[in-house]
């Protein structure tokens, strides 16, 4: 189990990371999550012990690794663009960790192979890392990460060098293949679609420090505040005499603000709501509009593809609570 | 690319004008400008020169151009077209190779009568102008200090009294040790390779030039050597009288001595054998023999030149130098460094 | 004509200029040496010349010289990187001052080492209980205290730009240190390495005064053996056969490691780090090092301070005037006038012509035709550093006398000759720059409509200012410094600084030897004021050799 204390790193006077405390049961897989600069990068080289902690401890099993040195912590860190060494071999990549613990050669060649159909590339192994597509190369340097069975896998923004569509694909397959091999791991990525379809658990994180952490589900359906909300996909948070009002209508109990997912207000002949469209457009799977809700005013909200919206109509809505999340 | 070789071009006529400065010769009227190739420790005094120049109005430009070994083959290698009008240091170890290979036209300057110091084959081809005895010099007071008796001639330097004292400059990289090779063929003849055992057996060290021997390993050479019996000249010991004082700290072994005489001649096909003629006499002028001393540290050849008064009091050539017939010189140089070098090296 | 024709025609003709100053200044010399020695009294006889290399003497010396050299680089590459590692990789106060004095012993005159090194080593001296003193070890010394800068300049230009992330990715693997610079760092490395490595092999094989000087003439190598033969035994014949000797060695060196050469990769600035803990072996090396380099040149300081037993700077002062009987040629700020502007002459050559020749042999080959040709003008050029100098001085003179080449006593034969020497080094510092540019961004700027001169300037122009001023200022250094071709062609009137103290060193008294050890502190100063004006123009990466 990884646990982090306190921790704070600094770069000259500038605070990286600022006494950010979280951990990680063994065969979880965690998700920090923020936007470029808010210090999730610094925080995994921090635990992968490429930058010197200013304070706090970072353990492992309870045992401290402020003394030991990134290439004795048993940790494999993968990298935004894969590292890969160009002077190898997609096979000479993958057994490198394998070669410097001197494991016996057809060991390794049993492992790569092993490997190498785990993240589905049999057949490349004595491929150049300059002939691999984008996606072939991350799936090379997960599986050399992989390849000792590391106690912490530490994977950095893995897929966001990748387009949408790969990067969605393999964001199924990087989840299937680390919780197929067992393996402990600590991802961070700016994007929260990345984080839910691998992480069991999340953290979120803004200007050096932590500001939420639990199970997706937790953080999920009670995000800690409107940015927080904005950042998990959250389209509006409405606060306020709108929160009330709209909860109201709907027959919701009373609370705070209230963050909205795109298709949190649907179309329905008998909904609750009503206002006209000022925007639509169509999608391969639904509608999108934009509809000025009486009282409310114009807010996201989503149509069943049958259903012809035209602009100007007036239609009536209703309200998918589990797209929403309340917010203190 | 046009534009870049222009701009190179323009860089190498740039670096033309930056060096050739001052070095631009007014357009010649007569043939004004002699050029003298020397060995590299040429060093005359300036006002002298100025002087020439002006009661003769020529020009001098003197062109070092290495040791006597390599200067000698450098006229032997441009011969035909040559470096220079006239030359200076050539020595009687080289002069034959040079006369063999024609590289002079005949001249002998009439300034001094011929004597002891001109060569018995050639001697219209060069004129003798400086003498230096190449000798064994001691550190008087080591030895007085040590309470040991100094050596004095050849022999004593394989007596194992003095092992490991003596360091010699080698015969193959540097003219005295040259000369000191010879010194020990003209003693010794045919066994002069048994002797040089000797004298390595006994510890003799070797260094690669006279300036390494004497600055280095020896023991009043300023720099804190070990050895105070070294190859130099009869007229080094002036050099070691200490500050305020009036006795040198080192003498010569006179009977250990070669004598190199260094020549002057007009080169074959020179462009201004008239200026090499005049500058060969003014050579052997008694002006310029009397500054030989104290500019270039040998001897005059000019029996009536001064010496400074140090040097009369304190460095005495060799009353009998050992000698070594110059043809035989020619004839067997290589043979002999040749054997001298796997002598030495182990 | 095609484009593809023109644009042949277009480098051949931007090769012509280099080229024919390689040919009138390096190889037509040469060869005139060597066809004296082919054709001994006018009959052409190569089966004399071959007799010679079966000698037992020649196989001697062969042997000698190749294992002193490659023991000399083996030492000085490992000693150079680990200091190129502190001093490119770490930062700390200070480091940009160390870079520089790592640069002086590289243009010390060999004269002033080889007395500095035996006033150390010398049975009285020092270090004299070490029994050094006339050894292949002292030699091999001297040989990697001359060339230790050229290892750490051209492995730590290239290490200073490396992406740190490849070795942290193999770290987080559970690489350790030494598993990492194994793995990762060498092979990024190796082109800089290699090419450093060639260098300093030629360096050292083609070393003269400081074997002599040092080895007590018990070591004779190609090159001394050369020199012997040819000043000394006038024996062409033999200087010829070890001549062929030579450049075949040097060829098949060249050769080896052109194929080896690496493209240079992108660099990264601001990649120094403080030094931690685990930097500590490598500091100790480095200090070890310095303390390696700063001892003869301590030797030397303190003996220029020390006049008839007691501290004076009497030495220092001498050197202002020239009195009538003083053995000064002229005065040192004069000698130190003309050495500056030879230096000048000599860089503005070699970096016109480096620029020319990297720009040529950096270009994306078409066809293994073109690949070939640009590999062997690339070792052109580097063949200066590895024939004789004597054998070219020589054949100046009798190749150079008469018009259209009548130069043998022009002034500008100085700086050609120093040009010559700094010439590989500039072109092994910005052709690997030229090189690591994307071609695509030349087609991007000529898409755009930029013209062939346009591109240069736009593209390449950029990035190659820093290292051209590198090469600028290594080239200015090496030919303060350069003492061998300088010392045969230097005109008596405007002596240089290293021959005057080579002219003072060969002079009786202790106040000449004084003087010249003065002088070479004064040259020693200098230099480091020239290569710490180059690093604070932060110029520092130098490309791969």
């Amino acid at each position: 189990m990884l646990s982090v204390e306190r921790l704070t790193v600094r770069f000259g006077s500038t605070v990286a990371v600022d006494n950010v405390s979280l951990s990680l049961e063994s065969g979880q897989i965690l998700a920090v999550l923020g936007p470029s600069g808010c210090g999730k990068s610094t925080l995994l080289r921090a635990v992968a012990g490429l930058e010197d902690v200013a304070s706090g401890t970072i353990a492992y099993d309870s045992r401290d690794l402020g003394r030991v040195p990134t290439h004795k912590r048993g940790f494999a860190l993968m990298f935004q663009d894969g590292q890969l060494f160009e002077h190898h071999t997609v096979a000479g990549n993958i057994g490198y960790p394998l070669r410097l613990r001197r494991e016996p050669r057809a060991a390794i060649a049993g492992r790569v192979e092993e490997l190498l159909v785990l993240v589905g590339l049999e057949g490349y192994a004595d491929r150049r890392p300059s002939t691999l597509s984008g996606g072939e190369r991350q799936r090379v340097a997960l599986a050399r990460a992989l390849a000792v069975r590391p106690r912490l896998l530490l994977l950095d923004e893995p897929l966001s060098s990748l387009d949408r569509t790969l990067r969605e694909r393999l964001a199924g397959e990087l989840r299937s293949i680390l919780v197929a091999a067992g393996t402990t791991a600590l991802l961070v990525t700016h994007d929260h679609d990345e984080a839910f379809a691998v992480a069991d658990r999340m953290a979120l994180m803004r200007a050096g420090g932590l500001v939420q952490e639990g199970t997706l589900d937790e953080v999920w359906s009670r995000p800690v505040d409107a940015d927080a909300a904005q950042f998990l996909g959250y389209a509006t948070v409405l606060v306020g005499e709108r929160a009330a009002l709209l909860l109201s209508r709907v027959g919701a109990p009373a609370g705070g603000a209230v963050a909205l997912r795109r298709s949190a207000l649907r179309v329905q002949p008998e909904g609750p709501l009503s206002g006209v469209v000022v925007e639509a457009r169509v999608t391969p799977e639904q509608t999108r509009l934009v509809v000025d809700i009486d009282g409310l005013g114009p807010l996201d909200a989503v149509a069943d593809v049958p259903f012809a919206v035209p602009v100007g109509d007036r239609v009536h809505l209703g309200l998918d609570l589990t797209r929403t999340a309340p917010l203190p | 690319m046009k534009r870049s070789a222009l701009a190179l071009a323009a860089a190498l006529a740039l670096a033309g004008c930056s060096t050739d400065n001052g070095s631009d010769q007014p357009a010649a009227t007569k043939k004004t400008e002699v050029v003298i190739a020397t060995h590299d420790s040429w060093n005359a005094p300036k006002g002298l020169i100025k002087k020439f120049e002006r009661e003769s109005g020529y020009q001098v430009t003197i062109l070092p151009s290495g040791d006597a070994g390599e200067l000698t083959n450098k006229l032997v290698l441009t011969k035909g077209s040559p470096i220079a009008d006239g030359v200076y240091g050539v020595d009687n170890t080289f002069a034959s190779r040079a006369i063999d290979e024609n590289v002079f036209a005949i001249y002998h300057s009439g300034v001094l009568p011929e004597g002891e110091f001109d060569l018995e084959e050639g001697s219209e081809f060069l004129t003798p102008v400086d003498q230096s005895d190449v000798c064994v010099n001691i550190d008087d007071e080591w030895f007085a200090r040590e309470k040991l008796a100094p050596p004095a001639t050849l022999e004593d330097l394989a007596d194992p009294k003095y092992k490991d004292l003596f360091v010699t400059p080698g015969a193959a990289t540097s003219s005295p040790g040259l000369a000191f090779l010879l010194a020990t063929i003209g003693e010794y003849g045919d066994q002069w390779s048994d002797y040089w055992t000797r004298l390595m057996d006994n510890g003799a060290k070797l260094a690669a030039d006279w300036e390494d021997a004497y600055y280095v390993d020896f023991t009043q050479g300023g720099g804190d050597g070990a050895r105070p019996i070294v190859l130099s000249y009869a007229s080094s010991p002036p050099f070691t009288i200490p500050k305020g004082e009036k006795r040198p700290t080192t003498s010569a072994l006179l009977d250990t001595c070669f004598r190199q005489v260094e020549y002057a001649g007009v080169l074959d096909d020179a462009s201004n054998p008239e200026g090499a003629r005049a500058f060969i006499d003014f050579l052997v002028s008694r002006q310029f023999q009397e500054a030989l001393p104290d500019n270039m540290y040998v001897f005059p050849v000019d029996p009536e030149a001064q010496l400074p008064e140090l040097w009369a009091a304190w460095a005495k050539p060799s009353p009998e130098p050992i000698d070594v017939d110059p043809a035989d010189i020619a004839e067997h140089r290589a043979e002999w460094l040749t054997e001298w070098s796997d002598l030495t090296s182990r | 004509m095609t484009t593809r024709a023109s644009h042949r025609l277009g480098f051949a003709a931007l090769a012509a200029l280099p080229l024919a100053v390689l040919a009138v200044f390096f190889v037509l010399p040469v060869a005139g040496m060597m066809a004296r020695g082919f054709w001994a009294d006018g009959v052409f006889d190569p089966g004399a010349v071959l007799d010679v290399l079966a000698r037992r003497r020649v196989h001697r010396v062969l042997w000698f010289t190749i294992w002193s050299a490659s023991l000399a680089t083996a030492v000085t590459l490992v000693l150079g990187v680990p200091v190129s590692y502190v001093l490119y990789r770490l930062d700390f106060p200070g480091r940009q001052v160390l870079r520089a004095m790592v640069a002086v012993p590289f243009v010390l005159p060999t004269v002033v080492v080889g007395v500095a090194f035996r006033t150390l080593l010398a049975e009285s001296g020092p270090l004299g209980s070490l029994g050094l003193d006339g050894t292949a070890t002292a030699i091999i010394a001297a040989l990697v205290f001359f060339n230790i800068s050229v290892v750490v300049r051209t492995v730590g230009g290239l290490w200073e730009g490396l992406d740190r992330r490849p070795e942290e990715a193999a770290a987080a693997l559970g690489a350790t240190p030494v598993q990492v610079f194994r793995t990762v760092t060498l092979p990024a490395l190796r082109p800089a390495i290699l090419s450093a490595a060639s260098v300093v092999f030629l360096f050292c094989s083609t070393a003269f005064g400081v074997v002599l000087t040092l080895g007590g003439l018990r070591y004779a190598t190609v090159e001394t053996e050369i020199y012997l033969l040819t000043t000394q035994f006038l024996d062409l014949r033999a200087a010829a056969a070890l001549s062929v000797l030579q450049l075949v060695v040097v060829s098949v060196l060249l050769f080896v490691t052109s194929r080896n050469r690496g493209v240079g990769r992108a660099r990264q600035a601001g990649n120094a780090r403080r030094p931690r803990r685990r930097d500590l072996p490598l500091v100790a090396v480095m200090l070890v090092v310095l303390g390696f380099l700063a001892t003869p040149i301590v030797t030397l300081i303190v003996r220029s301070l020390s006049v008839d037993g007691g501290w004076s700077i009497a030495n220092y002062r001498n050197l202002g005037s020239v009195t009538e009987d003083s053995a000064l040629l002229v005065p040192v700020s004069e000698a130190l006038l003309n050495s500056l502007r030879v230096a000048v002459d000599a860089t503005l050559i070699s970096v016109g012509l480096g620029l020319v020749v990297s720009v040529i042999v950096s270009r994306v080959p078409r066809g293994s035709g073109e690949r070939r040709a640009l590999g062997v003008l690339d070792g052109l050029f580097m063949l200066p550093l590895g024939v004789s100098a004597v054998t070219v001085g020589f054949g100046f003179l009798i190749t150079l006398d008469r018009p259209p080449l009548d130069l043998r006593s022009s002034a500008i034969l100085v700086p050609i000759a120093q040009a010559m020497v700094a010439l590989p080094l500039v072109v092994r510092t910005i052709a690997p720059v030229l090189r690591s540019i994307d071609d695509r961004q030349r087609q991007a700027a000529a898409s755009l409509g930029a013209g062939p001169l346009r591109v240069l300037a736009s593209v390449d122009a950029p990035l190659v200012w820093r290292p051209l001023l590198a090469g600028t200022g290594l080239a200015f250094a090496v030919s303060l410094g350069e003492f061998g071709a300088t010392s045969f062609l230097s005109r008596p009137d405007a002596p240089t600084l290293p021959v005057v103290i080579f002219h003072l060193i060969g002079r009786p008294g202790a106040e000449n030897f004084g003087m010249a050890l003065a002088a070479s502190v004064v040259l020693a100063a200098v230099t480091v004021l020239v290569m710490g004006v180059v690093e604070r123009l932060r110029v520092g990466s130098m490309g791969a050799f």
